[in-house]
């Protein structure tokens, strides 16, 4: 069988990308092993962060947030997005010094998403945080989405367009030769002129597969999520100085992030809680929200993400010139997915992107 | 407590008690950790407590649990009463909390023997305050002596139905019915297998007993009922049913259901272990071998946790899965092995005459299970309904867990634990599948653990 773009992976990037190509009148197949978002891209904290971005990343974030404010219109859903704001808290004299240098680099770069708040703002907004706290880092019109939710909804926009989707399905042998790319997969063989690598924490075995060698790690962040409570926090909440990040979704659960990592049995995709790092992750929330202590965690779990050294991702034309690469999100992709799908199918349509992707180049390892 | 065991037991019912009695008079140092403030399991629940004349309404077969009680008292096993395992992991690290506390344990073995939940069967009105389970009922009664006063309603299908409406009897309760949701047709399905039941002919027996006494009585059982509605505004009012072609409502306040009971797997799920779709028992199971070994080594299962046996059967694949533990630890040879196994393997021979009769015999009907109607209500903690499923699954949705992500039900203070079952059967009618094929992935803590306890574990782990 034949299409126009073979795409890896059916997370949010992948549909994304074949969303973007559907639109301009192109056709797609996404092929993933597993069903769609099975692993980072439907379990993930679903943030949708500006604030503190890898400098690299800003140009591509901000423009990736006009698009979640507008979400509707792209995908015929809000993905259940909300927009509180994101703030980075300051404990002590030194966190505010470090969040102040950080917002003078954005407004240097010619940005004004980022903004110092002092301590009567903050506590304002996060009436029952412990009461030592100085100030704050902050992006008013960040915020968070449900990521399956959105998954979903980028997964039925694109089919709606007539993108072709593979779920379950394994990939035998990628090929390529004068025509393009061919795909043995168990229900047939798929030729098209393009392929875009969107395999999450298994695209560096896609990579290798094009002779291209990445320094991917996979790993599994951990989540846990509490019981209902009554409303008490608006915006997704951070530390200067601490691994933490936590919001108080639509229904009064709490969901706390913290980037510790579950043990990961890659080949056999399965995570194990590492009550431990948990454990480190529960006491950084009540030292900041010491009234939180009998709340009750009901649940815990870990996504299966490919992370990066540099923990910039890969968001690049392969040595191919008719193969690109969009993975190694390193725990932040989210919110950049639909502005993914736009650079990749501006690359395989016009030859260029409006954005700067040079940071994102398979090149740099 | 030690932080670490030879043995840890999980579930003080049959299986866990013979199992930590048999462990321990051999040399092993064990643990039995139990969720319930006393031993016993739900089938011998408050055997140290109860009085006398209670005990005796509740027929001899509770009483056996009297000698398995005392054998753990008179042994040096560690008993934990108040225990919730929250965590179990393929390293066999455990984390409980006891007293509100939290810990975590290790061992050179696991044994999983936690029993079995009551089958969850969503039917329209099933959430009203006023229809329970009849298991917690006789919970009620086992524990605290607390019968219903203004009459009952009793439906579903499977033999403690029968047991609970006998024991109800015996203490005066006004039963005003008995709706028998066994179709008629499960008389055929279960008569092949009546030839080799008759080799186990007691459970027979005591069946026939229990029916011959409720008919003295002068009960009225209805046979054959299907269309199973409880009606009420804020509280159960009336139950209404089919029956011979007519639908008749019944007025009352207490509806107690049983459609039989199910393996208690969130542990084993939580592990890892491998489970497999039963369609005889028509629920999910871990793979265990003869002697109780799960699919992961050193985390043997035992008891109605490994699939359901009843109580005897219980006791006898607690102690077997206990003798192995024993031989893997070299506490016995395996000369000693067989020989301290010959009655346990009798025992199980003989129970296999009669399962496949019972399970026949009480097999729930496809369209219960299946096809609850739209409205539904299947998970009560997220208030998902049966038409929320249906319609996830036809946006493409095609596994559990899927339905679980977009719909959120699974995903509530329970975890799954009431509706897991339930959606598994329907998302796979949904999917024009014979039986499920998969469950929700389990996600610790297996009960809900607080931040502060969180907070307390492995207190030198660092940022």
């Amino acid at each position: 069988m034949k299409t126009d773009v073979l795409i890896i992976g059916g997370g949010l990037m992948g549909f994304s990308v074949a969303l973007q190509l559907a639109m301009r009148g192109v056709a797609s197949l996404v092929v993933d092993k597993d069903s769609a978002g099975r692993h980072a891209s439907g379990v993930n904290a679903g943030g949708l962060r500006q604030l503190n971005r890898n400098p690299a990343e800003i140009p591509i974030s901000v423009a990736a947030a006009k698009m979640w404010h507008d979400i509707k219109s792209l995908v015929n859903s809000d993905c259940d997005a909300h927009f509180p704001g994101q703030i980075r808290v300051a404990e002590n004299d030194a966190d505010m010094q470090t969040l102040q240098i950080r917002a003078k680099l954005v407004r240097d770069l010619g940005f004004q998403h980022e903004e110092i708040i002092g301590a009567e703002e903050l506590y304002r907004l996060a009436p029952t945080l412990v009461a030592h706290c100085k100030g704050a880092l902050i992006c008013r019109n960040d915020g968070y989405a449900r990521p399956f939710h959105a998954l979903d909804a980028f997964r039925r926009k694109a089919c709606s367009l007539g993108v072709q989707y593979l779920p379950y399905t394994r990939i035998d042998a990628i090929e390529h030769d004068k025509k393009g790319w061919r795909l043995s997969l168990a229900k047939g063989e798929f030729r098209a002129p393009v392929l875009v690598n969107c395999a999450g924490a298994w695209a560096g075995r896609i990579a290798a597969a094009l002779d291209e060698q990445v320094p991917l790690k996979p790993s599994a962040p951990m989540l846990m999520i509490s019981e209902r409570l009554p409303r008490f926090i608006d915006p997704v909440f951070g530390a200067a100085s601490r691994k933490l990040s936590f919001k108080q979704m639509q229904n009064g659960t709490l969901l706390i992030g913290g980037a510790h990592m579950a043990e990961l049995d890659f080949e056999q995709q399965k995570t194990s809680i590492n009550w431990a790092k948990l454990a480190v992750s529960a006491r950084t929330v009540l030292a900041l929200f010491p009234q939180l202590e009998n709340v009750r965690i009901v649940r815990s779990w870990a996504g299966i993400e490919a992370f990066m050294p540099d923990n910039l991702p890969v968001i690049s034309r392969s040595k191919y010139s008719d193969a690109f690469h969009a993975f190694g999100f390193s725990a932040h992709g989210f919110q950049l997915s639909p502005v993914v799908g736009k650079i990749i199918s501006q690359l395989i349509l016009d030859d260029h992107t409006e954005f700067d992707i040079k940071p994102f180049s398979i090149e740099r390892f | 407590m030690k932080s670490h065991y030879s043995l840890v037991v999980i579930g003080a019912g049959p299986a866990g008690l013979s199992a930590a009695v048999v462990a321990a008079q051999h040399g092993l140092d064990v643990v039995l950790l139990d969720d319930q403030k006393a031993p016993g399991g739900q089938i011998y629940r408050a055997m140290e407590s109860i009085p006398a004349e209670r005990a005796k309404l509740l027929g001899a077969e509770y009483l056996r649990g009297r000698q398995l009680v005392s054998a753990l008292r008179e042994s040096n096993v560690d008993y934990f009463a108040d225990c919730q395992v929250w965590s179990l992991n393929n390293k066999l690290e455990i984390g409980l909390t006891q007293n509100n506390k939290a810990l975590m344990l290790t061992a050179d073995r696991v044994l999983l023997a936690n029993g079995a939940l009551e089958r969850p069967v969503p039917f329209p009105g099933w959430t009203l305050p006023g229809v329970m389970n009849a298991g917690a009922a006789q919970i009620l009664f086992k524990s605290h002596g607390i019968i219903p006063e203004d009459g009952v309603v009793l439906a579903g299908s499977g033999p403690l139905l029968l047991l609970l409406a006998w024991q109800y009897q015996h203490a005066g309760v006004n039963i005003k019915s008995i709706l028998d949701l066994t179709p008629m047709h499960n008389h055929l399905r279960a008569l092949p297998h009546l030839p080799r039941a008759l080799l186990a002919g007691h459970y027979l027996s005591k069946g026939m007993a229990y029916k011959k006494d409720l008919k003295m009585a002068g009960i009225s059982t209805l046979h054959n009922v299907s269309n199973l509605q409880a009606n009420g505004k804020n509280l159960l009012e009336s139950v209404s049913f089919q029956h011979k072609g007519r639908t008749e409502t019944l007025e009352t306040e207490l509806l107690l259901i049983h459609f039989g009971v199910i393996p208690h797997s969130q542990l084993s799920q939580a592990a890892g272990c491998n489970h497999q779709w039963d369609n005889s028992q028509q629920c999910w199971k871990p793979q265990v071998d003869k002697w109780g070994n799960s699919s992961i080594d050193g985390i043997p299962i035992a008891g109605d946790s490994a699939g359901i046996g009843g109580a005897r059967t219980a006791e006898h694949a607690g102690r077997l899965a206990a003798i192995q533990v024993l031989f893997q630890l070299n506490k016995i040879s395996q000369l000693e092995r067989k020989k301290l196994a010959h009655n346990d393997r009798k025992w199980m021979r003989e129970e296999r005459h009669i399962r496949p009769f019972l399970e026949a015999f009480f097999h729930i009907p496809g369209k219960l299970l299946r096809e609850p109607d739209d409205h539904t209500i299947v998970c009560r903690c997220e208030e998902v309904t049966a038409g929320d499923i249906r319609q996830a699954v036809a946006d493409g949705h095609q596994d559990s867990n899927q339905v679980k992500f977009l719909t959120r039900c699974g995903m509530g203070p329970c975890q799954g634990r009431q509706c897991a079952e339930a959606v598994s059967h329907i998302v796979a009618a949904a999917n024009k599948d014979n039986y499920p094929r998969a469950i929700y992935r389990g996600r610790p803590p297996v009960t809900p653990l607080t931040l502060g306890q969180l907070a307390t574990l492995y207190p030198e782990e660092q940022e």
